[in-house]
């Protein structure tokens, strides 16, 4: 053991749980920090433009690695400032270590200056949090913090400490072990409630998986192919459980939801048997939950018990991870052929292709990002914003590997794009990332593009322009009688943007420029952003409306067609 | 006590469960649990908190309305949140519920002694007198403890203060927990997040 400062030891702390980078903001009462950040060469510091993009580049950095991703921000507004990133990572359960600094312990409680309650304030979006009191309790913090944030159904933790915490010193005592008497996540399912799941499977006439988020963190895309090819099941993801599940695999048919592909959502709302693995059968995904396939039986595989029964009653619910469960439930399943149902989907797949770009002089939407997934062979990793760019990016690109699409699902949060893609790009330097932003949620994050220049990250930035929040704008057309109010945005130059930070860039206004404007981002080596000016008033299709069933999905109305 | 011998009727309490807590003794638990409550929309009849047998670890009990939310959704965001450690949902167990209220009713040297009755009755202990008043002490299931207080509301009930309930199975069955922790990790358990005692310089840079 030896005698640290508190600020040592939560350097020390964290890289001994194999931190390598901090994204984070400095300010009065994390100066102690920044002060002993020098003595530690193997923990990189990003400094970002507002705590905000802090929180959303750990988000993204842990969402393309998944490693734990750690932000850092200074006490008051620098805690509350990243709020909106611990609950899109919250979410959408993402290990997010959130690190913050108080007033000195002598004014806490005292509404000192730059004091904010963020342990109280943060209590509903961590998974824990922890409000440091002692130099000697932060090697055990640290330690269960990081435990608590990566393991189970990962989440975001929250450790505060008092200014004069991270001064005091006191013997550094790591300990080897975890001993959390209320946290024991299970991850191996109960045997026999995986032998009940496997006799439904054997008995379904027309099963269906629908795999999630929790496939992805469980790394258990390979299991689920196993399982889908044994029993012969078709897989539809939801939509952050994009990627697990190859999209060109045969047995292959998308994701469902709000915004999925009409086959998906059909088949979904036919299946006899529905297979839930790591996703939570959330309102997005399955419309109008009283409505959902009457009669269809649920099998749950979550490791998050609290998910089973939450929205749905389930036939067999398995608590585990998707890793340990899945290769089980393959072992006990019969080996099937569903040629029937596999047909009926191609049937309905044939009739609604949802993914058919029509003919058009103008820029679709659509167009640009099938565009870029030709260009890029489907190969690069795409960080998107919220609303119909996001959509749009889910449905044309085709993803083949788990966290090659990274979204933010849950919150829903604008601004995720660039921060969340600065993330992706530190934790994959080599990569080529691509961040899909919608006009609006840039303008909400945008000054990190001095991070990108600051750390020279070759991020390629395609801004999808059509001078409206689109999505706003396709429901106040679709469900307020065309009543646009406060939709329509005057956007800056978003090319001169780039210019003053000394990023390239290039605008994109017609069809024919497209992927020349690719292939040239594509062969620039640094970063360069890409205005793609659109067309304005193309909608997202297929679409659930609002508060209806999945059988009510709708698809483009012929007048838009014909636009 | 059989309190429908006093003509009074109970509340409608079908879908009352009575859910039992083992929860680290730590600083913020009682704001998790009562903000997970609010959050999920779980609406809370009575919460009750105090130490347990095993240092370090309270034990709450939570009457909980099972018509704002399924009492198994209810235990399961419970056990999520890290410092609770065990959940029971004692609904379908034989138990002993009980629960004290103190009733200060308004009294004079007239009333007095017919209030008094009412105490015997229902085995209330008086445990302040003054000439307008008295502080009646009553433990009991809820239904004996309404009983007393619509009893007294003739007289007039200045002040009411009751503590919700508390309830243990029956029998040897336990819903608690015996899991000592190392010593090295309890040790900082204790104090996590406690104020420090004493003089701390004052730094306000």
């Amino acid at each position: 053991m030896a005698r640290m400062t508190g600020a040592q030891m939560v350097l020390e702390g964290l890289q001994r749980e194999g931190v390598e980078v901090i994204f984070g903001y400095p300010g009065g009462v994390v100066l102690p920090l920044y002060d002993t950040l020098p003595q530690y060469p193997g923990i990189r510091h990003i400094l970002v433009r507002h705590e905000q993009g802090a929180a959303h580049m750990a988000d993204g950095y842990a969402r393309a690695s998944g490693r734990m991703g750690v932000c850092l921000g200074t006490s008051g507004p620098g805690a509350t400032n990243l709020v909106t990133g611990i609950c899109t990572a919250w979410m959408d359960s993402v290990p997010v270590f959130a690190l913050t600094g108080n007033v000195s312990r002598t004014l806490l409680g005292k509404d000192g200056f730059q004091e904010a309650d963020i342990t109280g304030i943060t209590h509903s979006i961590t998974k824990h949090n922890y409000l440091v009191m002692r130099p000697e309790e932060i090697p055990l913090t640290i330690r269960e913090a990081a435990h608590i944030c990566r393991t189970g159904r990962p989440g975001p933790v929250l450790v505060d400490i008092p200014k004069d915490v991270f001064q005091e010193s006191a013997e550094f005592d790591w300990p080897e072990q975890v001993h959390l008497r209320g946290y024991r996540p299970t991850y191996e399912g109960h045997a026999g409630m995986i032998r009940r799941a496997a006799e439904l499977i054997d008995q379904a006439r027309r099963p269906i998986i629908i795999a999630g988020h929790g496939v992805i963190w469980s790394d258990a895309q390979d299991e689920l192919v196993a399982l889908a090819e044994k029993a012969e099941i078709p897989v539809i993801t939801t939509f952050l459980g994009i990627g697990a599940f190859p999209e060109a695999h045969r047995l292959s048919y998308g994701w469902l939801g709000m915004h999925g592909m009409f086959y998906a959502n059909m088949a979904a709302d036919n299946a006899d048997l529905v297979i839930g693995v790591g996703m939570r059968f959330d309102d997005r995904a399955m419309g109008r939950f009283k409505d959902f396939n009457p009669g269809v039986k649920i099998i749950h595989i979550d490791i998050d018990p609290a998910e089973i029964g939450k929205n749905f009653p389930t036939a067999v619910p398995i608590v585990g991870s998707a890793k340990n469960v899945l290769p089980r439930l393959t072992e006990h399943v019969r080996e099937a052929k569903h040629t029937e149902w596999l047909q009926w989907i191609d049937q309905v797949r044939e009739e609604h292709p949802s993914l058919h770009i029509r003919e058009s002089r103008r820029m679709l939407p659509q167009y640009v990002v099938r565009t870029l997934y030709e260009e890029t062979e489907g190969n690069a990793t795409i960080v998107t914003g919220v609303g119909q760019h996001q959509m749009w990016a889910g449905q044309h690109y085709f993803y083949k590997r788990p966290r090659q699409l990274i979204s933010s699902g849950g919150l829903g949060t604008m601004g995720f794009e660039l921060p969340g893609a600065i993330g992706a790009q530190v934790a994959l330097p080599d990569a080529e990332v691509w961040a899909i932003c919608g006009d609006g949620g840039f303008q909400m994050t945008m000054q990190e593009l001095a991070v990108v220049v600051d750390e020279n990250l070759p991020l390629k930035i395609a801004i999808f322009n059509n001078g409206y929040l689109g999505m706003v704008r396709q429901w106040q057309q679709l469900f307020y009688d065309r009543n646009f109010v406060s939709v329509a945005m005057t956007q800056p130059d978003f090319c001169k943007i780039a210019d003053a930070y000394g990023i390239r860039s290039l605008r994109v206004e017609t069809k024919a420029e497209v992927a020349p404007a690719i292939r040239e981002a594509r062969a620039h080596k640094g970063p360069i952003l890409i205005d793609f000016m659109i067309d304005q008033e193309e909608n997202v299709w297929p679409m659930v409306p609002a508060g209806a069933a999945l059988s009510e999905t709708i698809e483009a109305p012929a007048e838009e067609l014909a636009r | 006590m059989n309190p429908s011998l006093n003509g009074h009727q109970p509340r409608k309490r079908a879908n009352h469960h009575t859910v039992v807590a083992i929860v680290e003794d730590k600083p913020g638990v009682l704001m998790r649990v009562a903000s997970l409550f609010r959050r999920r929309g779980f609406n809370i009849e009575s919460l009750t908190v105090g130490h347990s047998e095993m240092p370090g670890l309270s034990r709450m009990t939570i009457v909980v309305d099972g018509d704002s939310a399924p009492v198994e959704q209810v235990e399961k965001q419970l056990y999520k949140l890290i410092d609770v450690i065990k959940v029971s949902d004692l609904s379908q167990e034989d138990i002993v519920a009980r629960e004290l209220a103190m009733i200060k009713v308004r009294c004079n040297n007239v009333n007095r002694h017919e209030l008094l009755d009412i105490a015997n009755v229902f085995r209330a202990d008086v445990v302040d007198i003054a000439t307008n008043s008295i502080i009646l002490q009553v433990v009991g299931d809820e239904d004996k403890i309404d009983g007393l207080i619509k009893m007294c509301e003739p007289y007039g009930i200045r002040e009411l203060s009751r503590t919700g309930r508390i309830a243990m199975v029956r029998g040897t069955k336990t819903t608690t927990v015996h899991e000592p922790e190392p010593e090295r990790i309890a040790r900082i358990h204790q104090t996590q997040g406690r104020r420090v005692e004493g003089d701390l310089p004052f730094s306000s840079d």
